[in-house]
């Protein structure tokens, strides 16, 4: 038999090491489920990799892919680094897309120095609006912050489908339930082909790395996450802080809907958060919610969603198969921490002396 | 007496990671004995033990019971070979009846509804002269009614051998004898018990042989006729030690803190502490005795500013702090350490270092947004020289760190901040005779700088030794405060169980 | 339409629409009685949905459409028992997880099936029934016994669920594991296998649960057919106070606030995705209803979401 023991001796190297293994293992887990369904794994792995890093317009069609899994990642890390577990981005995504939208659609006539920046301000407002009402019950009540954002974001998402086939529908769309294309001033401009939200991406990044690491909100941010009665012993006024790094979390997944709208689609839809702030959820919590590592992992993904789209023409093999492989991975990593904090040992010794003497 | 032999342990080895925790162990229980295991904390009786009741796997050596070789790999094992543990932190659960629990795991009828299982546990309790409503809640139970649940649980399972592991830390005088009466009645019809203490005056009461461990190893075992405390202590401790701790004189007389009428109510709208009135002197220990629970911790988060107070007034060098929030007034010079349970729940973050634990309470102090690690990172260094704190680094996380040395931190840190009020609440809770006496110099010290402390404690004995006046406290009312010179344990132990001082000790103590 | 009429439509409705909550709830109820704290509801009622509409499809037998999902949810849970149970992972991630899996597996195997419809021997199975005698009863005859067969499982697996929980041996051995599972585990019960087995049950009435949507309440493939739903169980457990019973009041309340959008719509001049977010704020209002008031009874089990390891120290 074996016995488990808790490892004492892990470096940071072996435990790196580890994680890779499961990602191997995830991969090869999918592999054997695509094999069965009479395709080729490997086949379909490397026409993943052609999908993004095939020609130059697919690179960037995955760095577009990168970024609001980026920002989203930064927002949500911020919620779990305090046991917040914030799973509404997507709902905040969209309301920061709607509140973008509304300056987009009624005040194009704007310049777009005054109308791109009242943009980013307004999905601010709007994300973290949609983030502070759960935290404002959790710091106050203590409800479960788990299940009232994701209420949220269905709540969200029914308001734009209203917008959408009601008050805000194109009456140019004849019958469809569509929203008008914004106007020219009202899109991010580019800088080497993709939308200018990549240098915001990075700039956040450094930010939201030195707000952790050093500044004192992020020290009480870490406090609180370990231990909350210890963050009131010290005087921490937890509730404050829950509010305004709620409202940080959600605003910046609200900037990224804005990205969306007006880096990416030109125009609102329902849609618009596509499943981000769930995946999100995963590239969070497998970067360890390290902002530097968040934009590595959010990398990984954007390179298999948009391969999963490419194999989809290919193939004709559902992109879904992305979001497979995605929960996978997440699967094999969280069962490798098992791995990386334990060890098995064979339990010879004792075992052996009672054989020995049974016989 | 009866000398068939119950138990026999040999050689008997556990190891956790790089920590040998049992090392060689040898033990012999006889049948209708009762059988002390002394040692300090961290000398391995838990872990011995625990392998006895099947929750621990040895990673070497055997064990025989009645003399036949078993190997124990999970609770159940054990149980079926008569075995039964009483837990130091029980084991129930709280939304159950006594009988509910008394049954769960055994087998039996499918439906539970039936009086006929009520009237066999009234029974079995009966035969020891326990007695215990079997459709009680356990969260309505005393201490000492749920200690009679888990006697009677593992009587009911069928157990001959019974361990007890520190079953009088959370009792009362009176209950513990009462305990040893039942013990000495179960002794009489044949079981054998185990007990795991590490109170030498109990030894010397209730046991018939007395086994000392020592840093995981058997030191020796020994006969009660033939030994006596002074004997037991250096067994256990390896060298001769002086038991007595130094009272220094309080010199200035100045009122620190003066509580008046001080009413706080819990969650569930109970009185946690119910009009308590009391003053303390700089340059003074007051002690607060009382069973775990009459409202300790909610004095200490009171004056910390971490309870909301429903009426009285706290009053710190003659200014009211009630209201204040907790930042305020750490910054007026009041420092709280709680040590609960876990050792980590309050006080220090359990997943940082040492560096990042100094900053808890300095941070504040900070200019600016940034933090600035310098200051705290020689603190460190400086604890870890002074108090001698062995760990592997000022970064490595404070979890990893042994009980005492986490103690060690959080009471260096507190003391460093020069406090002029000074809350402590078990500071020695778990640790060596070694480190506590380490903790009581502490705290003289402090006391000799002028600082007024408030020690919440466990040991009686420690707290009529070390206190200038103790404050007992039963069910959030206070029951006396006393000279701890004109005082003594029984006396304690009444206040403690509800009984007022002045019929205790009579009127004009 | 009188009033008896609207009432006896609303009521009916509301039943038939809070089955499949029901079976979810129930699930979630004996997963975090056990102590486990499953977040993967929707993903397992995903699973049990497009597996049992997949089943349904090709053998046009419904009762192994309904077997397989409950199959699928069952291994769904399985996955969820093993990384939390087994190799000790957050539950609350693992159960996240779990859901991203549920999702993506079921728009995968789906996405042939889209659109596609069950064939008549699968539908006609699911017809109501009226039950003899309780179904002359007037309104609440109609609304509860002239039910399909599957509403009627689920009146009783609930009542069994709650015979189950709080009269047998069993019941208070698991309710054990669920309060204290280190008592538990000296009283001898195995606190794994309970587990285990509790987990997977649970899965199994998820993936009911799932089923009933692909097969009866929608008999198309639809994908993200639950819509949510698995959350709004995860909400009724707290609501219903872990008690199957109230579970059904819960459920048939639940699926009351879902359809009433359907029938209220020619009447008031709301558009239907407005009706639509009713369940969805209905439940936050009742999870701030049950953080505002705390009681001594009725808490949630004592070590949920608390891994279990005899020899932690």
């Amino acid at each position: 038999m074996f016995r488990v023991v808790k490892r004492t001796d892990l470096t940071k190297k072996q435990s790196v090491s580890f994680r890779l293994i499961a990602i191997l293992g995830a991969l090869l887990t999918t592999g054997i489920f695509i094999w069965f369904l009479g395709f080729n794994p490997l086949q379909i792995y490397i026409s993943m990799l052609d999908g993004s890093f095939g020609s130059m317009y697919r690179f960037k069609e995955a760095i577009i892919q990168t970024i609001p899994l980026v920002v989203t990642s930064l927002g949500i890390s911020v919620a779990f680094r305090m046991k917040f577990w914030n799973i509404g981005a997507e709902g905040q995504i969209i309301m920061g897309a709607f509140a973008a939208s509304y300056f987009a659609l009624y005040w194009s006539n704007l310049p777009i120095g005054v109308l791109l920046p009242l943009m980013f301000a307004a999905s601010v407002v709007a994300g973290g609006i949609w983030a502070l009402i759960p935290a404002f019950f959790k710091a106050q009540f203590g409800t479960n912050e788990t299940l009232f954002t994701l209420m949220m974001n269905y709540i969200a998402q029914k308001l734009i489908i209203y917008i959408q086939y009601g008050l805000w529908k194109d009456p140019k769309a004849l019958g469809a339930g569509k929203i008008a294309m914004f106007t020219d001033n009202a899109a991010l401009p580019e800088v080497f082909g993709i939308h200018i939200g990549w240098i915001i991406t990075i700039l956040l990044v450094v930010l939201m790395y030195i707000f952790i690491n050093r500044t004192k909100r992020g020290y009480e941010i870490q406090v609180i996450g370990e231990s909350e009665n210890t963050a009131r012993y010290a005087g921490m006024n937890v509730k404050k802080i829950i509010l305004t790094s709620m409202l940080l979390s959600g605003a910046l997944c609200g900037i990224v809907g804005m990205f969306q709208v007006s880096g990416v689609n030109h125009t609102l839809s329902y849609q618009v958060a596509n499943g981000v702030g769930f995946t999100a959820i995963i590239t969070t919590w497998l970067a360890g919610l390290s902002a530097p590592v968040i934009v590595i992992v959010c990398f990984l993904f954007a390179v298999l969603q948009q391969g999963g789209t490419f194999i989809q023409t290919a193939f004709s093999i559902h992109a879904s198969v992305a979001q497979l492989v995605q929960g996978m991975i997440l699967f094999f990593v969280l069962g490798s921490e098992f791995f990386i904090q334990y060890k098995l040992v064979l339990n010879n010794k004792a075992d052996s002396i009672i054989k020995k003497e049974a016989v | 007496m009866n000398n068939e032999v119950y138990i026999k342990i040999e050689n008997l080895t556990k190891t956790f990671g790089p920590v040998i925790a049992n090392n060689n162990i040898c033990l012999e229980v006889n049948k209708g004995e009762i059988h002390a295991i002394l040692g300090e904390n961290g000398s391995g009786k838990s872990t011995l033990m625990n392998m006895l009741s099947g929750i621990y796997t040895p990673d070497s050596g055997v064990i025989y019971i009645k003399g036949k070789h078993v190997s124990l790999k999970t609770p159940k094992d054990s149980m079926s070979m008569g075995i039964g543990m009483i837990h130091q932190h029980f084991k129930l659960v709280e939304v159950l009846t006594a009988k509910e629990n008394i049954i769960a795991g055994q087998k039996g009828s499918f439906f539970v509804g039936s009086k006929k299982l009520s009237e066999k546990i009234r029974k079995i309790s009966e035969k020891f002269g326990l007695t215990i409503d079997p459709d009680k809640k356990i969260y309505n139970m005393s201490v000492g009614e749920k200690q009679t649940v888990e006697i009677v649980k593992v009587i009911y399972r069928g157990a001959e051998i019974l361990i007890l592991d520190e079953p009088t830390a959370v009792l009362t005088p009176q209950e513990t004898e009462s305990l040893f009466n039942i013990l000495r009645k179960m002794k009489q019809a044949g079981s054998s018990i185990i007990i795991i203490t590490h109170k030498l005056n109990e030894v010397m009461e209730i046991s018939d042989r007395i086994t000392v461990l020592r840093k995981g190893e058997t030191i020796a075992t020994v006969n009660k006729e033939d030994t006596n405390a002074t004997e037991l202590t250096n067994l256990m401790v390896g060298r001769a030690v002086d038991l007595s701790i130094n009272r220094i004189e309080k010199k200035n007389n100045e009122i620190i803190l003066n509580v008046e009428n001080l009413t706080v109510v819990d969650d569930e709208k109970v009185k946690a502490l119910d009009n308590i009135s009391f003053k303390l002197a700089t340059g003074e220990i007051l002690g607060v005795a009382g069973v775990a629970g009459s409202g300790q911790k909610e004095l200490c988060e009171a004056i910390a500013g971490l309870y909301p107070i429903t009426s009285g007034k706290i009053e710190y060098k003659e200014e009211n702090i009630v209201g204040k929030n907790p930042r305020d007034i750490i910054k007026m010079g009041i420092s709280m350490s709680f040590i609960p349970e876990d050792r980590l729940g309050m006080g220090l973050v359990a997943s940082m270092g040492m560096v990042d634990n100094m900053l808890l309470k300095e941070y504040q102090n900070q200019k600016g947004i940034f933090i600035e690690k310098k200051a705290a990172k020689d603190l460190s260094n400086k604890l870890i020289k002074k108090l001698e704190i062995s760990t592997p680094g000022v970064y490595h996380p404070v979890r990893q760190l042994s009980g005492g040395n986490i103690q060690k931190v959080l009471l260096g840190r507190e003391i460093e901040s020069n406090p002029h009020l000074l809350i402590t609440a078990y500071p020695v809770r778990g640790l060596d005779i070694n480190s506590s006496y380490t903790i009581y110099d502490l705290l003289n010290e402090q006391k000799e700088k002028g600082v007024g402390i408030l020690y919440i404690g466990e040991d009686l004995d420690v707290l009529i030794e070390l206190c200038d006046r103790i404050l007992v406290i039963c069910n959030g009312k206070i029951t006396g405060i006393a000279q701890a010179t004109k005082v003594n344990k029984e006396q304690l132990g009444l206040m403690m169980a509800g009984e007022d001082m002045t019929t205790v000790m009579g009127v004009g103590a | 339409m009188n009033f008896i009429s609207i009432l006896t439509f609303v009521l009916t409705g509301a039943v038939t629409a809070g089955t499949p909550l029901l079976f979810a709830t129930l699930g979630e109820i004996i997963t975090e009685k056990v102590g486990q704290l499953n977040l993967g509801v929707e993903g397992m009622m995903l699973m049990g949905a497009v597996i049992g509409f997949s089943a349904a499809l090709s053998t046009g037998n419904p009762a192994v459409g309904v077997l397989a999902g409950m199959i699928a949810g069952g291994c769904g849970a399985l996955i969820f028992a093993f990384l939390t149970i087994t190799l000790r992972a957050n539950q609350i991630v693992s159960g996240l997880s779990l859901t991203i899996f549920g999702t993506g597996f079921s728009s995968f195997v789906g996405q042939k099936m889209a659109g596609q419809s069950l064939p008549e021997s699968v539908r006609n199975s699911f017809i109501p029934v009226k039950i003899p005698l309780l179904g002359d009863v007037p309104v609440l005859g109609d609304a509860l016994f002239n039910q399909n067969i599957l509403v009627y499982s689920g009146y009783v697996i609930a009542i069994l669920l709650a015979i189950y929980l709080l009269k047998t041996r069993i019941g208070l051995n698991l309710r054990t594991v669920g309060e204290n599972p280190g008592s538990a585990d000296t009283a001898g019960i195995n606190v794994s296998l309970y587990k285990y087995v509790h987990i997977l049950l649970g899965g199994a009435l998820c993936g009911i649960g799932g089923a009933y949507m692909s097969l009866v309440t929608v008999p198309s493939w639809q994908d993200g057919v639950t819509g949510g739903r698995g959350w709004i169980a995860v909400a009724l457990v707290i609501f219903v106070t872990w008690n199957p019973y109230k579970a059904m009041l819960g459920a048939y309340f639940f699926g009351a606030l879902s359809i009433l959008g359907l029938y209220l719509q020619s009447y008031l001049p709301i558009p239907q995705s407005i009706f639509d977010m009713l369940p969805y704020l209905a439940t936050i209002i009742v999870l701030i209803v049950i953080s505002l008031k705390k009681s001594k009874e009725n808490r949630p089990p004592k070590a949920l979401g608390e891994p279990y390891f005899r020899e932690e120290r």
